[in-house]
């Protein structure tokens, strides 16, 4: 039961049991921002750097609010404002934040691995926030534990992940997540931006979202980033959102009960139509809301007991 | 190696005779009984704590709403512990602003837990009074904290250990001291 990683790097290093203990911790952790006084005392005295070197509106926040919620000090790091812009490296970025002594650091970044790398020679504990097109592990699972919410177990459940699959660190986080759950994943996209490897995860792939959405209990739609997209990988939005949309007439063909999610930012109008982002069956604001809950578990999980021994 | 039993200190009917006297001794110091809530410390607590309120409809015809308190955000020894404890949920669904709570833990010793309980308590409210019950106090308090309610008091050394069991979630009642493995 006991969580033992020093770092939480991805989902990729975690068993299923690991995942269900760190959901539910959650569980606690979720009343806790119910309260009046919204703060328990339990990581007083830790300091945790939040460095980004990517935008971010929900992570930088979620795990800020999550920190402080648990009663640890929290310093942003921002690239814009930072030496990074005087040209000062990653590496020597990190070794001078660690000489500050803080307990953990979040890193978000644009380049895969980056969060690996920094746990070959940084002493302290690292959290990804998210690395280029390989993992976002706290996203994957805030999406588990608010599916876990709504259909209370993962065991047969149709999952479809709609979008732009080889860009995405949310879609690999969950596949691997999901999968360990036992849950069916379906990725959906254009051929461009599914390559067929990803069958090698152990999934099902579809280029058509009419056929893939029947029967699906969770879809799950990806933002379309622009900011990747060095080539383009489609011949227009309007093409991609008349193909790939989420629309109500679509949706109609999943389950009744269905849900839908989305990792945010979302591009109203491109991957998902307004009234199905504002419907009564998203659940979009409620995996921001659970996104805290889950830091604050990953948190307390990782920054809890002894110093402790690498073993990821 | 299982843990040495030294003695059985009370059995099902000493439990109940004892919850029953602490339960008069309730109704007698809260004049105000609609006023008092009780919120039990994990996990046995929880159980004491019901049946507390149980008796105490039975005697007085009032019912005394029950809340389950988890103390573990509230330890002093996070970063000592070798591995991080289980966090549990607390339910406290009333408000204990200006209540008279009653807080119900199985055994007192150190008093930290019961300090951790008090902090947790007073950041979901500011609580009118705020008493203690418990079933067995061994001793060895390191903290200035005395209980209000005592089943039973029970002189210890520190190497023993004070087991509370529960039919509620041990299949029998009872009170055993025990000895860890390894020591004489």
């Amino acid at each position: 039961m006991a969580f033992k990683h020093k770092h939480l790097l991805g989902i990729q290093g975690l068993t299923s049991s690991e995942i269900v203990s760190v959901l539910d911790t959650a569980e606690s952790f979720y009343e806790v921002s119910t309260r009046e006084v919204k703060k328990v005392p339990t990581l007083r005295g830790k300091t945790i750097i939040n460095l980004f070197y990517e935008p971010s509106t929900r992570t930088r926040s979620s795990f800020e609010l999550a920190a402080k919620r648990l009663s640890a000090d929290i310093v942003n790091f921002n690239k814009q404002t930072s030496s990074v812009i005087k040209g000062e490296s990653f590496k020597d970025t990190i070794l001078n934040l660690e000489a500050m002594n803080p307990d953990a650091i979040i890193i978000r970044h644009s380049a895969s691995g980056i969060p690996y790398f920094a746990t070959t020679f940084c002493q302290h504990r690292i959290i990804n926030a998210g690395d280029g097109s390989h993992e976002h592990p706290t996203q994957a699972l805030l999406d588990a534990f608010t599916i876990r919410q709504e259909k209370k177990n993962f065991k047969d459940l149709k999952v479809i992940i709609v979008g732009d699959i080889i860009h995405s660190r949310v879609a690999r986080s969950n596949i691997f997540l999901l999968n360990k759950m036992g849950a069916k994943v379906v990725l959906v996209g254009p051929p461009a931006l599914l390559p067929v490897e990803f069958k090698n995860f152990g999934v099902e792939i579809d280029f058509n979202l009419d056929r893939a959405i029947q029967g699906a209990d969770v879809v799950m739609m990806l933002r379309i980033q622009l900011e990747r997209q060095a080539a383009n990988f489609f011949p227009s939005i309007r093409e991609y959102r008349n193909l790939y949309s989420l629309t109500e007439k679509r949706f109609r063909k999943a389950k009744k009960n269905a849900i839908i999610m989305h990792p945010g930012p979302i591009n109203r109008g491109v991957e998902i139509s307004t009234d199905m982002a504002d419907s009564a069956k998203s659940v979009i604001l409620k995996q921001v809301e659970n996104g805290i809950a889950v830091r604050m578990a990953v948190l307390y999980l990782l920054l809890g007991g002894k110093k402790r021994e690498a073993i990821d | 190696m299982e843990e040495k039993i030294k003695a059985r200190i009370m059995d099902s009917r000493k439990i109940r005779r004892s919850i029953l006297r602490m339960t008069t001794e309730i109704i007698e110091r809260n004049r105000n009984l609609k006023n008092l809530v009780i919120v039990g410390i994990r996990t046995r607590g929880i159980y004491l704590g019901k049946r507390i309120s149980k008796l105490i409809k039975e005697l007085e015809k009032i019912e005394i709403p029950v809340g389950v308190l988890d103390i573990t955000l509230y330890r002093d020894d996070f970063s000592e512990l070798e591995a991080q404890h289980m966090v549990k949920k607390t339910e406290i669904n009333f408000s204990v602003a200006k209540k008279d709570v009653l807080l119900v833990d199985d055994v007192l010793f150190t008093g930290r837990t019961i300090r951790a309980a008090m902090d947790s308590l007073i950041d979901l409210g500011r609580p009118k009074t705020i008493q203690l019950l418990v079933l067995i106090d061994r001793g060895h308090r390191e903290l200035p904290i005395r209980a209000d309610y005592v089943g039973k008091f029970l002189p210890t050394s520190k190497r023993e250990i004070v087991q509370v069991k529960l039919k509620e979630i041990d299949s029998e009642d009872e009170v055993l001291i025990t000895e860890p493995p390894g020591i004489k």
